[in-house]
C-alpha cells in the first residue's frame, strides 16, 4: 500500500504531538503526603561504630512468628563466611536472609572517621519505607502495601505471585527473592511492625548502643535531623538513644555533617532518613529526582486508562470497523 | 472465515526439523524439572539486581512482539478494510496463537509463586496502579481471543463446518477486541520500565516508552508476516506471494519513519545526544539498534525495491532483529541496578528458551500440515 505525501505529513505531525505529550510534566500523578502517624528511623553515620548489633538483632527478632524473616527452615538464617566456619554471621550485602546490613566506605588510608579524604564511614542499609513506594505501585496483586497510618511498607506472601516487578521497580534494590527455594517468597524489612502491638519498635534501634539508629515519628525524626545540622561542630551534645523521644541520652561530640538529610526529598521522600559526614553517593545511595518514579508511571497509566473511557471508545470503533468490513462476506 | 480458500498442505510430519525440535523439547523438560524442584537459582543466572533475565526479555517481550502478525494484519484487513491481504491473515493468526500462548506458558516458568497466579484475576487483589496488572490481564485475555479467532480453522480441519460458520457471525466483535488488547499491552510492555526510573539508561528511559513499543510491535508484526511467508514458501516449496508482500511492505517504511522521528526527537529534545556518542557499550548498542531500524527503512522506501523477494526478506529480517534488540536493550543492556550486579543468561536458561521456541516450531508444522491455514494453491 502506498501512502501519500499528505499522509506522511499527518504522521509526522502526530509524532510531534506524541513527543510533546510524552515530555509534559503534568503527566505525573500528584505528590504523595506522609501518612498521619508515619514512623521511621533516623540513622546518623557519624554516630555509628559499625558494631553490627543492629544486624544480629534484626535477624533474631525477625525470625520469630510474625517477623519479616519468618518462617525459616532452621532457626535464624545466618550467613556464615564458609560452611565449615559456623561462628559468626557475615553477609556481604542485603539478601533474602539479611534485611539490614552495615557497610563500610573507605578512602585513601582510611583513618579519619566521617571524612572524604583518607577517611571512612559506615552506612546502614535496609528498606527506606518510601512515601510513594515504587514496589507498592508496581505489585500487580497488592502483595506489597503501604500502611495507611504508619506508612510501613509490608509484604504478604499469600498475595504474591513472584513476578519480581518490585525488584525491577525499587530504586534501592530492597526486595529480595529466595532464588534457591522451590517455593520462594520476597523478603524485605517491615520495620518490625510485628512488635508494635507489645509496645516495641524496630529491633535495630532498640539494640543500637550509640544512638546511631533511632526510631520514632517521621516528623519528629525530621526535626531531630534539622536540630543536629544546627549544632556546632566539636561541641558535646545530648543525643537520644533508641527512640527520638527517649529520656536516655548520651553526650557525644558533634561531627562535621554534610548539609543534607537523605530521604527528605529523594524519590518523593522516605521514612528512613540518613545523615552523614561523607557524600551519600559514596555510601552507595542513589541520586534520585524529587519526583517518585511511581508517580510518573501512574501518571501515564491513569492518563491512558482513566475510567477505561479511552479503551471503551476505541473498542467500539474497532468493533464497528470490523463489522463493516466483514458483513459482506460469510465471515 | 474467508472469501479465499485455505487448505492443509499435508506431507510427512517427522522431518529432521521436527525431530530436532522434539529433542530440544526433551532437554527443556529435564531442566524445568530442576527449576521447579530446586528453585530459579538452580538453573538461571538471575539475581536480586537483575531480577528479570532472558525469559522475560525473549520469551515474553520478543515472543509476543513476533506474535503481533495477527494484530497487525487484523488492523490492516478489518480496520482499514484492505481485504486484498486476507490470505495472509490465517497464517498470521496461527503464529500469534502460538507466540502468545507460549509466552503465557513461559511466564509460569519464570514467576516464583506460580501456584498463586490466579490472584491476578481476583478483583480484591488487583492493583490498578500496577502496569504489570494491566499487562498480565491483557495478555491473558488476548490469548483467549486469539484461540477464538483461530477456532474456525480448527473446526474446519476437524470437519465441523457448522461451528465455524456460527462463530464467524460474531467474529467481528473478537476481531475488534483482538486489535484493542495488543494495542493496550504492547504499549504497556514499554510503560512497564518507566518505574525503573534511573536504573534504566536515559537512552531508553522515557515517558514515550509505550508509544515506541507499540509502533515497533506493529512494525514487527508486518515484518514477521513477510518473513514467514517467504520462509514458508521456500521451505514448503510453494510459489512466493511476492505481489501481495510487495504491497504490504509499503506500509513498513512509513511506520519506521514515525518510530525514528519519535525515538530521535525524544533524544534530541531531552539533550541525551551525549549518551549516544559516549562510545561505551550502551551508546554503541543504541547506535546499532537504530541503524538496524534505518537500513530497512532505506531498503524498502523505493517502491521498485519491494518487488525483490531478497530485499524484502532482508528488510523484514533486519526489522525483527532491530525490534528484538530494542527490547533486550530496554530490559537488560540498558538496565543497571547498581555496582556489583552482573547478568548473562546461563546455558540452562538458554536451553529452556530454545525449548519454548521448539514447541512453537512443532505446533506450526503440525497445524500447517494438518489444518487449513495456508492459502489453497492456484487460488490466492
Amino acid at each position: 500500500m502506498d501512502l501519500k505525501r499528505r499522509d506522511f505529513l499527518k504522521m509526522a505531525a502526530g509524532s510531534g504531538a506524541l513527543l510533546a505529550a510524552g515530555s509534559h510534566p503534568a503527566l505525573a500523578a500528584p505528590r504523595k503526603e506522609l501518612p498521619p502517624n508515619a514512623v521511621g528511623i533516623l540513622y546518623d553515620a557519624t554516630l555509628c561504630i559499625g558494631c553490627q548489633s543492629c544486624m544480629v538483632n534484626c535477624k533474631t527478632f525477625n525470625s520469630v512468628e510474625g517477623g519479616a524473616l519468618y518462617p525459616q527452615k532452621e532457626g535464624i538464617p545466618y550467613e556464615f563466611p564458609r560452611p565449615d566456619q559456623r561462628f559468626w554471621d557475615r553477609p556481604v550485602d542485603l539478601s533474602s536472609n539479611t534485611l539490614n546490613v552495615i557497610k563500610a566506605f573507605k578512602t585513601g588510608t582510611g583513618v579519619n572517621k566521617d571524612s572524604e579524604t583518607d577517611g571512612y564511614s559506615f552506612v546502614k542499609r535496609h528498606c527506606m519505607h518510601c512515601i510513594d513506594p515504587a514496589c507498592v505501585s508496581a505489585c500487580p496483586v497488592s502483595a506489597l502495601k503501604k500502611h495507611p497510618d504508619t506508612g510501613v511498607v509490608t509484604y504478604s506472601k499469600d498475595a504474591c505471585i513472584g513476578c519480581r516487578y518490585c525488584q525491577i521497580a525499587c530504586p534501592y534494590n530492597i526486595p529480595k527473592f529466595e532464588w534457591d527455594e522451590a517455593l520462594p517468597q520476597i523478603r524485605k524489612c517491615q520495620l518490625c511492625n510485628h512488635r508494635y502491638a507489645e509496645g516495641k519498635y524496630a529491633a535495630c534501634c532498640e539494640f543500637c548502643p550509640t544512638g546511631a539508629s533511632i526510631f520514632g515519628k517521621v516528623t519528629d525524626l525530621q526535626a531531630e535531623a534539622k536540630r543536629r545540622l544546627s549544632l556546632k561542630e566539636g561541641t558535646y551534645q545530648a543525643y537520644p538513644l533508641q527512640t527520638v523521644d527517649s529520656k536516655h541520652t548520651i553526650p557525644t561530640r558533634v561531627a562535621r555533617y554534610l548539609d543534607h538529610v537523605y530521604g527528605l526529598a529523594e524519590g518523593g521522600g522516605t521514612q528512613y532518613l540518613l545523615m552523614s559526614g561523607v557524600p551519600f553517593s559514596s555510601l552507595g545511595l542513589p541520586d534520585l529526582p524529587e519526583e517518585a518514579a511511581a508517580a510518573v508511571s501512574e501518571g501515564i497509566q491513569h492518563t491512558l486508562y482513566k475510567g477505561m473511557i479511552a479503551p471503551a471508545v476505541l473498542l467500539a470503533g474497532l468493533v464497528f470497523s470490523a463489522y463493516r468490513s466483514t458483513k459482506n462476506g460469510d465471515e | 472465515m474467508s472469501h479465499h480458500e485455505t487448505k492443509a498442505i499435508g506431507g510427512r510430519l517427522l522431518t529432521t526439523t521436527f525431530m530436532a525440535a522434539v529433542a530440544l523439547l526433551i532437554v527443556m523438560a529435564v531442566l524445568l524439572a530442576k527449576r521447579f524442584g530446586m528453585g530459579l537459582g538452580a538453573v538461571t543466572n538471575m539475581n536480586d539486581g537483575y531480577a528479570w533475565g532472558l525469559w522475560i526479555a525473549y520469551d515474553v517481550l520478543v515472543g509476543t512482539a513476533f506474535a503481533c502478525g495477527g494484530f497487525a494484519m487484523a488492523l490492516l484487513v478489518y480496520i482499514f478494510n484492505k481485504g486484498q491481504y486476507h490470505p495472509l491473515v490465517r497464517p498470521a493468526i496461527l503464529t500469534s496463537v502460538f507466540g502468545y500462548t507460549l509466552a503465557g506458558v513461559s511466564i509460569f516458568f519464570d514467576i516464583g509463586r506460580y501456584w498463586q497466579f490466579y490472584n491476578i484475576v481476583l478483583p480484591w487483589h488487583i492493583n490498578f496502579n500496577s502496569v504489570m496488572a494491566e499487562v498480565a490481564l491483557c495478555i491473558l485475555a488476548y490469548v483467549v481471543v486469539l484461540w477464538i479467532e483461530f477456532t474456525p480453522a480448527l473446526a474446519e480441519g476437524l470437519g465441523q463446518k457448522d461451528t465455524a460458520g456460527k462463530l464467524n457471525k460474531v467474529m467481528f466483535f473478537f476481531i475488534g477486541l483482538g486489535v484493542l488488547l495488543p494495542t493496550m499491552h504492547q504499549s504497556s510492555l514499554g510503560t512497564l520500565m518507566v518505574i525503573a526510573g534511573p536504573k534504566l539508561s536515559p537512552l531508553w528511559q522515557t515517558n514515550l516508552l509505550p508509544v515506541l513499543f507499540l509502533i515497533s510491535a506493529i512494525t514487527m508484526g508486518y515484518s514477521i508476516v513477510v518473513f514467514e511467508s517467504l520462509l514458508g514458501s521456500s521451505a514448503f516449496k510453494r510459489p512466493l506471494e511476492t505481489k501481495m508482500l510487495e504491497k504490504l511492505s509499503g506500509v513498513i517504511p512509513w511506520l519506521l519513519i514515525v518510530y525514528l522521528v519519535v525515538r530521535f526527537g525524544e533524544i534530541l529534545m531531552n539533550g541525551k545526544l551525549g549518551y549516544v556518542f559516549s562510545f561505551d557499550l550502551k551508546g554503541n548498542m543504541f547506535l546499532l539498534e537504530n541503524l538496524l531500524y534505518i537500513v530497512p527503512a532505506v531498503l524498502l522506501f523505493p517502491k521498485e525495491k519491494r518487488s525483490n523477494p531478497g530485499t524484502l526478506f532482508l528488510a523484514a529480517f533486519l526489522i525483527l532483529i532491530a525490534g528484538s534488540m530494542y527490547r533486550f536493550d530496554t530490559y537488560l543492556v540498558g538496565f543497571d541496578p547498581g555496582p556489583g550486579w552482573r547478568y548473562f543468561p546461563s546455558a540452562s536458561e538458554i536451553l529452556i528458551t530454545l525449548g519454548v521456541i521448539s514447541v512453537e516450531v512443532i505446533g506450526y508444522l503440525i497445524f500447517v500440515k494438518k489444518f487449513p491455514v495456508l492459502p489453497k494453491l492456484g487460488h490466492a
